[in-house]
């Protein structure tokens, strides 16, 4: 018998259909990968499985955990099943964890729940928990807050919490998705670990097939609410059958068509960059203490090349960034578009900067919701006041005919776009100054596969049309692969690779390269797309 | 947290030393001598001038305000131009009816928003958080002193149960006491309630929304528990942020209640001293205020860092 068994689970949120008869099963010691985008529902089945669903929510069908229905238990019954039957590890470490309570307390109380033991006991459970979460509390002492460990490190206590009573069904829902490659490899063969183990099964809920290929023994393809593939990992992607199914496989391989165009003239020129912070002193009368981020960088990039930022989180890409901008001054060195400063003075030239824009990562996030798209696309006109108000109107319509949309589009609100289309007029903004020079920084990051793999052609279309150039930052090296020219590996500061893209991620030369390109999750090479 | 403390303190004495130079600038600029309001429109030239010379008003300004902090420091606040007694004293006398009223009153505010807050915030939602939230409401809008008026009537009046106005001094009991600043007391807190059970309830909704909530139901916790465990200490932020400024507007703010009750408090006093261009008064009266609003704000911040362990790391 299987310990997870969903039959005919049905959802929906104040009558909005959510869920159409999903069927999953998932036995003791197996791993499940429920995969899809956005809105598919997976992360919804999950819940339903926890029975934690928002407001208004109505299951139908069952859920049966060891042959009980968990739809029929009581609220009561499931706050004794939550954290003693099935755990559950979140996508988001930064905010999962209660700020105001130690990391050693967050996970005795799991135990103290569920289980008549004293304070001192849970603690000890607590410890065994942590340790094997790989967080040895001789390491890292049970009286740390959360904010004092990083991502990963957050992660592996939310793991503790969940596995602290040694479960029968883990649920994972994203749980490497907002983290770093070499952190996502690590927390992925943890999880693995502990799932052989303890016997436990695991449903690994995720958007990426890569992360799951070389884990899962089963795996479920969801779309708009339904399970539309399902079957062994191996089977699943030699003999993938529904359509959705292939085109997710083929949009996570996706590479746009793309030559290139790099011309021998440098555009943007970095030289010998360096940016301290300085913080203050951790002690009363202690000496401030000075935070390199970036430690004297140069690079060239040259007209019409596309050119790769690659490093994890904390190694400097995004101050590098500040400074090309021209929003942060550098201590030393300097940095150049089309042979003219950015910095002149103590102040930022508009003049330069005109000549480049930047797309952010976060589609929701990096707009105002109470202006129309007109005005938002329109922001960069207060570095070229010479465009007269007149021809305004038709570079809005161009720049998002440009990227898509529709000149009508101008007078909606941010609101009534997807995510993608959020994104499209993002880069439609970039392109309202007729830049020559664009900066993505993660600017496909949040994405989902099939949007994103969208969003890469029209990058790479635009940069043929109009002979744009871009610096591409990211920490997701496929990407980056896809995109690129030439890439550079960022560590603490430094570059410590360079080199045509191919080239850098076939034979990386440096150790900190090699490590990158080994934890990428990576999909089998006999996929059958 | 030492490092905290400390700079907080120093923000403190900072603030404390500015306000002092604003207070005593801003009232010598006003127009108005002092002399000649204590004397009289007939007084004699000479009289005015030995008037000035014993209240040290022919001193330069800059002489005169570090006489006036250091006095301030030792305890001296001056003596009052109208009622020639000493201001220390003065004020003393209407702080025993001010603090306690104020503290009184705050016990009352907290001891109410908190159960009612966390109540609504728990049944978002519902009839009880509606009927709750809209008594609230009523609560915000309805003048005090119309409230304290309906009070006096049914308790004082009616039920004779407290006085309707008037204090009579520490020296007749507790009981005396309480029975002239218990309706006050109610007037003062009951918009006070409402505001900070609002407050209290959008900011546990806040923290019901966070991700570490879900992540508490997901180890077994009920509502209830992921609540008063995890919900409850991290709102705290921005209710302690009110209670901060509401002890400082029930401390000085109560002038119209206080007149409504016949209490010799701090608000009359200064209410008094403004009319009667009393300027010692004034200017001493006005600095304690300041004083207790920016000690209320240290205390504040010293209350955040208990809460939060992220501002104990600075």
């Amino acid at each position: 018998m299987s310990l997870l068994d969903i039959r005919n689970l049905s959802l929906s949120i104040h009558g909005a259909p959510i869920l159409h008869e999903v069927s999953l099963t998932l036995a003791r010691g197996d791993i499940l990968g429920v995969i899809g985008e956005s809105g598919s529902g997976k992360s919804m089945t999950a819940f339903a499985t926890m029975q934690l669903l928002p407001e208004g929510a109505v299951p139908e069908g069952e859920v049966l955990l060891d042959g009980v229905d968990i739809l029929s238990r009581s609220e009561r019954e499931m706050c004794q099943i939550r954290g003693r039957d099935i755990g559950m590890v979140f996508q988001e470490p930064m905010t999962a964890l209660n700020p105001l309570k130690t990391i050693g307390d967050q996970v005795a109380e799991t135990v103290l729940l569920h289980e008549k033991v004293s304070r001192g006991v849970a603690q000890e459970r607590a410890a065994e928990a942590l340790t094997r979460a790989e967080l040895p509390p001789e390491k890292f002492p049970m009286s740390r807050y959360p904010h004092e460990l990083s991502g990963g490190q957050r992660q592996r206590v939310v793991i503790a919490m969940a596995i602290a009573l040694r479960p029968k069904l883990l649920i994972a829902d994203e749980p490497t998705t907002a983290l770093d490659v070499t952190t996502q490899a690590q927390i992925l063969t943890l999880l693995k670990k502990l799932v052989k183990e303890d016997g436990m099964a695991m449903m690994m809920i995720t958007h990426d097939l890569a992360v799951v290929a070389d884990m899962a023994d089963h795996i479920a393809i969801m779309q708009k609410g339904r399970v539309v593939e399902e079957g062994p990992t191996a089977q699943i992607f030699r003999q993938m059958q529904h359509p959705y199914s292939k085109a997710l496989l083929a949009a996570s391989t996706h590479a746009p068509e793309r030559s290139d165009e790099s011309q021998e003239d440098p555009l943007l020129e970095v030289r010998q960059v360096r940016r301290t912070y300085t913080l203050p002193a951790k002690k009363l009368f202690g000496a401030r203490r000075q935070i390199e981020a970036v430690k004297g960088v140069s690079f060239t990039l040259k007209r019409g090349e596309s050119l790769g930022l690659v490093g994890e989180s904390g190694c400097g890409k995004s101050t590098l960034t500040r400074a090309i901008l021209g929003l942060e001054e550098v201590q030393s060195g300097e940095i150049l578009l089309d042979g003219e400063p950015v910095f002149t003075g103590h102040k930022p030239n508009d003049v330069v900067r005109r000549k480049m824009q930047v797309v952010f990562q976060d589609p929701y996030g990096s707009f105002n919701p109470r202006h129309k798209v007109a005005r938002l696309v329109a922001e960069p006109f207060h570095l070229t006041p010479d465009v007269p108000r007149a021809e305004r109107e038709d570079r809005i319509a161009e720049a998002l005919t440009a990227v898509g949309l529709t000149p009508g589009d101008a007078h909606k609100y941010i609101h009534e776009f997807s995510g993608g289309q959020r994104q499209r007029i993002a880069i439609a903004r970039a392109l309202i100054t007729r830049p020559e020079l664009i900066l993505l920084d993660e600017a496909v990051s949040a994405l989902d596969v099939q949007v994103r793999a969208q969003i890469l052609d029209l990058l790479a279309d635009l940069s043929k049309r109009y002979g744009l150039s871009y610096l591409f930052i990211s920490h997701d090296l496929s990407v980056v692969r896809t995109i690129t020219d030439r890439v550079m590996v960022m560590k603490s500061g430094e570059i410590v690779e360079e080199g045509p893209t191919e080239q850098v991620f076939d034979t990386p030369a440096h150790s900190y390269t090699q490590a990158l390109v080994a934890a990428a999750p990576r999909l089998p090479d006999d996929v059958a797309a | 947290m030492l490092r905290y403390t400390l700079t907080r303190f120093l923000s403190l004495c900072l603030s404390l030393a500015v306000a002092s130079v604003v207070i005593f600038f801003a009232i010598e600029v006003l127009p108005g001598d002092p002399a000649s309001i204590m004397l009289g429109v007939n007084a004699q030239p000479d009289t005015l001038a030995a008037l000035r010379t014993e209240l040290g008003l022919d001193q330069p300004m800059v002489a005169r305000y570090f006489a006036w902090v250091t006095g301030l420091l030792q305890g001296d606040f001056g003596i009052s131009y109208t009622y020639r007694t000493p201001v220390a004293q003065m004020i003393a006398d209407r702080l025993a009816v001010s603090l306690p009223l104020a503290l009184f009153s705050l016990a009352l505010t907290v001891v109410i928003a908190f159960p009612v807050g966390i109540w609504a915030a728990s049944r978002r939602g519902s009839v009880s958080d509606v009927s709750i939230m809209g008594l609230t409401q009523l609560g915000v809008a309805i003048p005090n002193f119309w409230f304290a008026m309906l009070m006096v009537l049914v308790f004082a009046i009616n039920l004779q149960w407290f006085s309707a106005g008037g204090f009579a001094g520490w020296d007749a009991g507790l009981l005396a006491v309480l029975k002239s600043l218990t309706l006050p007391a109610i007037a003062l807190a009951l918009p006070q309630a409402s505001i900070l059970a609002r407050v209290m309830r959008s900011a546990l909704l806040d923290t019901l929304s966070e991700d570490f909530i879900r992540t508490a139901r997901a180890k077994g916790l009920t509502r209830r528990q992921a609540l008063w465990r995890h919900a409850l200490r991290n709102a705290l932020i921005p209710v302690l942020t009110i209670i901060g400024m509401q002890f400082s507007f029930l401390l000085a703010g109560g002038i119209i209640i206080e007149n409504v009750f016949y209490l010799p408090g701090l608000g009359r006093l200064i209410f008094q001293a403004i009319s009667a261009r009393d300027l010692v008064v004034v200017e001493s009266v006005v600095m304690l205020l300041v004083f207790a609003v920016i000690l209320v704000n240290f205390l504040v911040e010293l209350a955040y860092a208990a809460v939060d362990p992220r501002l104990r790391a600075r």
